[in-house]
This record gives C-alpha cells, structure tokens and sequence, in this order.
C-alpha cells in the first residue's frame, strides 16, 4: 500500500511568515482549490511589515542585498523540480523557471551598480560639491503579471528589492501557486522578515485599496490591465504616489538595470567647497 | 512707470529676541553705530519696451484669442497696471497644440545639433536682455531685482545653454536602449520663479526633441510673453513653442488637451493631485514638482554666523514663495536660544519694501490671494499657540507685503508647522538628538528639499543619507543648478529636472 501524498496548503508569505488570509476566506483557479483570498487587512499588515523592514533592508550594503538575491537564486534551483511541477510541467516551465534564475542573478549583481548607473556627480557653476544619489523609493506594491505566473514576479520583484525597496506583491490571480511558493524560496534564502510579503487574492477586491493606501511610495502596475491601471491611477493620486506603467509589451520582462532604476528616487546633496 | 514703493527697515535697535531671558553673553553686542542708512537704489526702467496688450503666441506668431478676452497684469508692489494679456479660451488652446503637434514632426527630426543651434542661441539671447527681463520679472512678480538680476535670469540662461549641449549627445545619455521624444509637452508653471521654471520646462524638452505649449501663471505672465518675442529673434521653427496665458482653467484644458502626450507641472499639491487624478488612464506621462514644507536642520556645532545667513536665505529669498523653502528651522536644543537671539536681530536688518530698490531683500507678496492666504495661516498658528515675532518694520501702503516673520513654541501638530505658507513665514522647533532631528524633519506628507548644518562631515553624510526629500542642501541653503537634478520625494511631487536625470522625463526608452 502506498503512503498518502500529504498536500500542502497554500499559504500567504507575510511578515517572513507562511499564514492564512486573517478573513479566513479562501478562491478557487481552474486548477487549484483553498488559495488564500487576501482581505484589505492582510494588505494593511503587509504594508506596515515592510514599512517596518524597509530602513534596514535599504542601508544593508548594496554588496550584502546582491548576496541575499543571489541566495534566492541557490535555493530556487534547489527546488526546480517544485516548480517545474506547478508551473504544469513540460519545457514551457522549465525555461520559465531558468529565466527566473537569470532574473534573480542578473539583479544579484545589479545591487552594487546602481548608483554608478544612475548617479552622478553634477558640475555646478559655483563652489559647491554637488552629486546625486539613487535611493530606494521605499514600499512598492507589485501587481505582478498574470503571465507568465512566476517570471512575471520575479523579475519586477528582483528589480525592486536589489535597490533597496521592499515589497507587497499581489501574485497572479488566476494561477497563484507559482508565486505563493517562491515565498518559501525567498524565507529560506535569507529576505528578512517583512522585506516581501505575498498576497494571492481577487485583483478586483485588493486593487482599490492599494491605491488609496497612504504609506505605499509606489505601485508597479506591470500586471494591470487598462481598466485596472486607470482605477489605480485615480485612487494613487490621493497620496502622489507613483504609478510604474506596465509599458510597452514583453518590456517589462527584459532584463535592464532601468527596471531597478525606476523604484529609485535621486537625492542630490549639495555641500560647499572652501577652507 | 508706476510710483515706487519706499524701501522700508526695521529699526534694530528695537528688536526684543523670541524669548526671555538667556542673559546679555557676546552674540548680544549690537554693532556700533547700531543701525545703517540706506538711500534709496532704483533699478532703472526706462530701458523696457513692454507693449500694452500682449497676445497669445501660437504657431510662431502673436494672435488674439478667440473670445477676444484679456485680463491686466499688475505690479504686486503698487497695485498698478503693467500690461494687458489675453485669456485664452478652449479653441485657442486646441490651436496651440495642434501647432505644436504640426512641429513636433519636423522639430523631432532635425539632427540633435541643430536643435541645440537654437537652444544656444536663446541662452545668448537672454544673457542679451538679462537686465531688462529682469526688471519685468521683479515688476510683475514682486520679487527684489537683486534676485531676479543675480540668481533668476542667469540661471534662466544657464539652463538654455546647458540643455543646448546635450542635444547632440543624448545616445549617451541613454545607453542600452534607443530612445525616442514624446511629443507635445503641455507645461504649467508657478508665478514665483516665472522664467526660471519656463526654462526648467522648456529647455529639456526643446533638447530632446518634443515640441511646448507652455501656460505661464496668471499674475505673472510678462517674461514667457517676452521669451516668446526671443523665439522669434531666434528663428525658432513656428509652433516649437507656444505661450497660452490666462487662469487656472487654461492649464486644466492644456493638461487634458487630446493631443498632448506629455503634462509636466509645478505647483501646489492639491492642483498636482488634480492632475495626476485627470490623467488617469490617459497614457500621458507627467512629471510633478509640487509643494514642500522643507526641515532646516541646525546642530550646536554649527557655525552660527553662517547658519544663520543660511537660514535667512532659506525661509525669506523671494518672499518665502519657494517650494524649496526652509520653512521648519529644527533647531538643536542646546543652542535654541543663542541661535534665535542672532536671528531675530539678523531678521531686523532685513529691508522690505520697493522690488526694483538694489538694496531690497523682501519684496513684494505676489498677489492679494497669496497675502490672504498667509495672513490666515499665520493667524492660525497665533491661535493655536505658536508665538509670532515680526521685526518692526513699516510697510508701504499700496501693493500687497507681508513683514518677515517667525514662530516659536510651535507643536509639530501646529497648521504652520504642517501646511505650506508659501511666505515669509518660519516655524522653530527643537530637537535633542540627530534621530530625533531626523523624525521631526521626515514627520511630513512632504519630501523636496532639507537642509543640515553641522561642523561634521559624518553627520551631515549621516543625516542626508536619512532624510527624505529630493534635495539636501549642507553648510549651505537654496542653491539651485542646471546640472544638479532637483525635484521631491513622496507628495512633493516625481520627476526631476536639470542634469541627465532630468532628460528622462521628455523621452521613451526601450
């Protein structure tokens, strides 16, 4: 007789911790049942971890964030077989899980180039010392991309947190499970507690209130649809926060320092020059 | 030429400190002689040709607006009427884009070093009419000719000259990725730096190849109308640049205008969340230099001669009406009294009075709106607690002034200690520790500029690297750049402009 599979449930990743919607409420995909649906609470608890996490995920050395990133990228190769599995199978996952990887390395050793990249020292007409610094623009809500399930995260999640941010993402609607599971990728592989937390839950539920949160510093809107990236704008208007467009197709997924660049903000620091 | 106002100072001899008490120690010693004569220095005007009534400027040439309205622009120190400008109506703003988008077609494909030709050659222009742009600039803004002449108009000019040069270099200010103009840029711009923000907006996206229609405010629309006449000595392509004046109504008509791919803004918060909310779903890009209600943070070893100035300069340059403006002095516990003695007295020597008199430091308040709008604040913070001090000094009868003044005993929960005055208005508070500075001066919806004075270099690093606000001014205040990208954190607004970070706001990429 064989052993009963034991199943896993499918939890949110919230405050460095696997737990359950606080409503109790669960949704079911085509081929999932019991996902966590995430009420406006869970979003609220998830903004104040990271607000919370944020200062010290920020002032780690870019050196030190790079390393963390590159951990994640051992512990989801470590664990391939995984989400080769929830991803369905087949080569289609395969290379979307190596894609994830090349996303996570590529953003592992963007940490220490940003401000090389997007800094700069400026040649005043005067007797100052005046340059430019990036820094994190702080919380980011991430509503990650329908599709691909997994790429569609990671890469605007890697992008964001090598500068410093920390991160709420609503993972894919539809096909959550990839996204939940990197959760357990990212507590094992040194995130601390709160940097990112992961909301599975109904888009047209949550958006409404990621746009009118007051703490949140910016949106990345890659997975919005039109409707929904209209509705975000208005809500973020409120506070002036910052609405990351989608941009133009299959942009938001090729790999370039400016996706970090765009959750940064320059700070320029001026200082007088004499004796 | 209307009458002038006198140039009043206060007496110093007659300036009681904030606070009691704290005995006579040396920073008491009052300069011998104890007080200086000034006579007056009037900035000459009988070198301008303003015109009587100025006209829309679509497509390369003055026009009249559509509903023939018009609307006097006054000088805010006399009350007395400077020229007539048109009030654009909703047909003449759909002109003036679609010129812009006629342009846009040709101008965006013009080799980037022509391009700069003309930007070059608008820098020297300026440079040409300086004195006379600034004295309409002082005239119709009410801002000292000491200013307009010495910090205003040159760096008008140094931002022409500085975008010019990159016109021609912009592939390597983008690398990795082809970029590519946006298109019509529709501008609104504030009243207190009027030609200096045209030249914020303008000059990069005249570089990168869009093409502008700008809306100058409503109180101070002279220098863009002037600008415009330099367009045409510069042979700048009709329709690369267009000028619709008027109210608050032609900039919401701009900003939704169809045909405008691009709404740069800056200005008050609540209009900039007015904006960002109507471009919802529009695809436009926008950029937002908004309001600030700056920390002016000093440590007790500062050096006090200099922070003091700093501060002074901070909080009473152009009236006060600056986003930038060091409006919450933090000051440190220890040194609170000393300090705010040296201030009051410093505060006391400050001349209000006649913009276009060279030895003005306080000029006029912009408009009779703006003047209300700080006289209520400032009796809010009487009301609730905060203890006013305002140099005596005599205003002059006619034209709208507000004296310099100063708050202590200010609770950070206090409206002059949270809302922007967007005047000569200061607000003191203390604090006993640097984390403690920093938590005062981030205790803000707002993030566009800070500033920090303190002896060490560690500290200032320290403190730059913590507070959140675009731009750090150390041992030194309200320095302002082509070069040097400038713009908020937070509901101060995105986007930055001047330097190649500033470029980004007037491109695609990818």
């Amino acid at each position: 007789m064989t052993a009963l599979a034991v199943a896993k449930t499918a939890k949110l990743y919230l405050g460095g911790a696997f737990v359950r919607s606080e409503s109790g409420r669960v949704y079911r995909t085509e081929v999932a049942a019991n996902i966590p649906r995430a009420s406006r609470k869970d979003l609220r608890e998830a903004v104040r971890a990271a607000r919370a996490a944020q200062p010290g995920w920020a002032r780690r050395a870019a050196y030190n964030r790079g390393q963390v990133l590159y951990r994640v990228a051992e512990m989801l190769e470590g664990r391939r077989r995984e989400f080769v599995a929830v991803l369905g199978g087949g080569r289609g996952a395969g290379r979307e899980v190596d894609a994830g990887l090349e996303a996570l390395v590529y953003f592992a050793g963007a940490a220490d180039k940003l401000s090389q990249l997007s800094g700069s020292v400026n040649d005043v007409a005067g007797p100052y010392f005046n340059f430019t610094v990036p820094e994190p623009v702080g919380v980011v809500a991430l509503v990650a991309g329908e599709r691909p399930a997994l790429l569609g995260l990671v890469v605007p999640l890697a992008a964001a947190l090598c500068g410093g941010n920390c991160v709420v993402a609503l993972v894919a609607e539809t096909a959550p499970l990839p996204g939940l599971l990197l959760g357990e990728v990212l507590a094992t592989g040194d995130i601390p507690p709160g940097v990112v937390a992961l909301l599975s839950g109904l888009r047209s539920e949550l958006l409404p209130w990621v746009g009118s949160h007051r703490d949140l510093d910016a949106v990345d809107a890659v997975g919005c649809t039109p409707e929904q990236l209209t509705a975000l704008e208005e809500r973020a208007a409120d506070s002036v926060m910052r609405v990351l467009p989608p941009g133009a197709a299959g942009a938001a997924l090729r790999l370039s320092p400016q996706l970090a660049v765009r959750t940064l903000e320059m700070k320029t620091i001026w200082h007088p020059v004499g004796t | 030429m209307a009458t002038s106002p006198p140039t009043t100072s206060a007496t110093p001899d007659a300036a009681p400190a904030p606070r009691p008490g704290g005995g006579h120690g040396a920073e008491d010693r009052r300069p011998a002689g104890g007080r200086f004569t000034y006579a007056p220095a009037p900035e000459a005007t009988d070198h301008l040709r303003l015109r009587d009534r100025y006209e829309l400027f679509i497509d390369g040439q003055f026009r009249p607006p559509a509903a023939g309205e018009h609307r006097l622009s006054i000088n805010p120190a006399t009350e007395e009427p400077l020229a007539e400008v048109a009030e654009a109506g909703p047909e003449d703003v759909e002109r003036a884009v679609a010129a812009a988008a006629r342009a846009f077609r040709s101008w965006s494909r013009l080799p980037g070093g022509r391009r700069g030709r003309y930007l070059f050659r608008l820098a020297r222009l300026i440079q040409e009419r300086q004195r006379e742009l600034a004295v309409v600039e002082s005239l119709d803004g009410g801002k000292p000719i000491r200013e307009s002449r010495d910090v205003d108009i040159p760096l008008v000019a140094q931002h022409f000259f500085y975008h010019a040069g990159w016109a021609d270099k912009l592939d390597h200010a983008f690398p990795g990725a082809p970029w590519r103009p946006l298109g019509v840029c529709g501008q609104v711009i504030p009243w207190n730096f009027p030609l200096m923000m045209l030249a914020w907006k303008i000059a990069p996206a005249l570089a990168t190849g869009n093409t502008v229609v700008l809306k100058p405010a409503e109180t101070t629309p002279l220098t863009a109308l002037l600008f415009a006449e330099l367009c045409q000595q510069a042979g700048l392509p009709d329709g690369v640049v267009n000028v619709v004046t008027g109210g608050g109504p032609v900039g919401a008509q701009l900003v939704r205008a169809p045909g405008v791919a691009k709404v740069a803004f800056t200005g008050s918060t609540a209009v900039g969340k007015e904006i960002q909310r109507a471009l919802a779903g529009s695809g436009k890009r926008l950029s937002l230099e908004l309001g600030g209600k700056a920390a002016h943070v000093v440590f007790d070893d500062a050096p006090m001669d200099q922070a003091v100035e700093g501060v002074i300069n901070g909080i009473y340059f152009n009236q006060g009406h600056v986003c930038c403006a060091g409006s919450r002095l933090l000051l440190q516990e220890s040194m609170a009294e000393p300090f705010l003695r040296r201030l009051t007295r410093r505060m006391a020597r400050l001349r209000v009075g006649d913009p276009l008199d060279k030895n003005t430091d306080v000029g006029a308040i912009n408009s009779r709106e703006q003047l209300g709008r700080i006289t209520e604040l400032v009796a809010s913070g009487v009301a609730q607690g905060a203890r006013l001090y305002q140099p005596p000094c005599e205003l002059p009868s006619r034209g709208f002034w507000f004296p310099p003044s100063l708050f202590t005993d200010v609770a950070p929960s206090h409206r002059i200690a949270r809302e922007e005055i967007f005047g000569p208005v200061l607000a003191v508070l203390t604090f006993r520790t640097p984390a403690e500075a920093v938590e005062r001066a981030n205790n803000t919806r707002y993030g566009l500029s800070a500033g920090v004075w303190t002896q060490s270099g560690a500290r200032i690093l320290w403190m730059s690297q913590r507070m959140r606000a675009g731009v750090v001014w150390a041992n030194t205040y309200n320095q302002f750049d082509a070069a040097a990208p400038f713009g908020g954190f937070r509901e101060s607004g995105f986007g930055r402009e001047g330097g190649v970070q500033g470029l980004a706001a007037y491109v695609e990429r990818g």
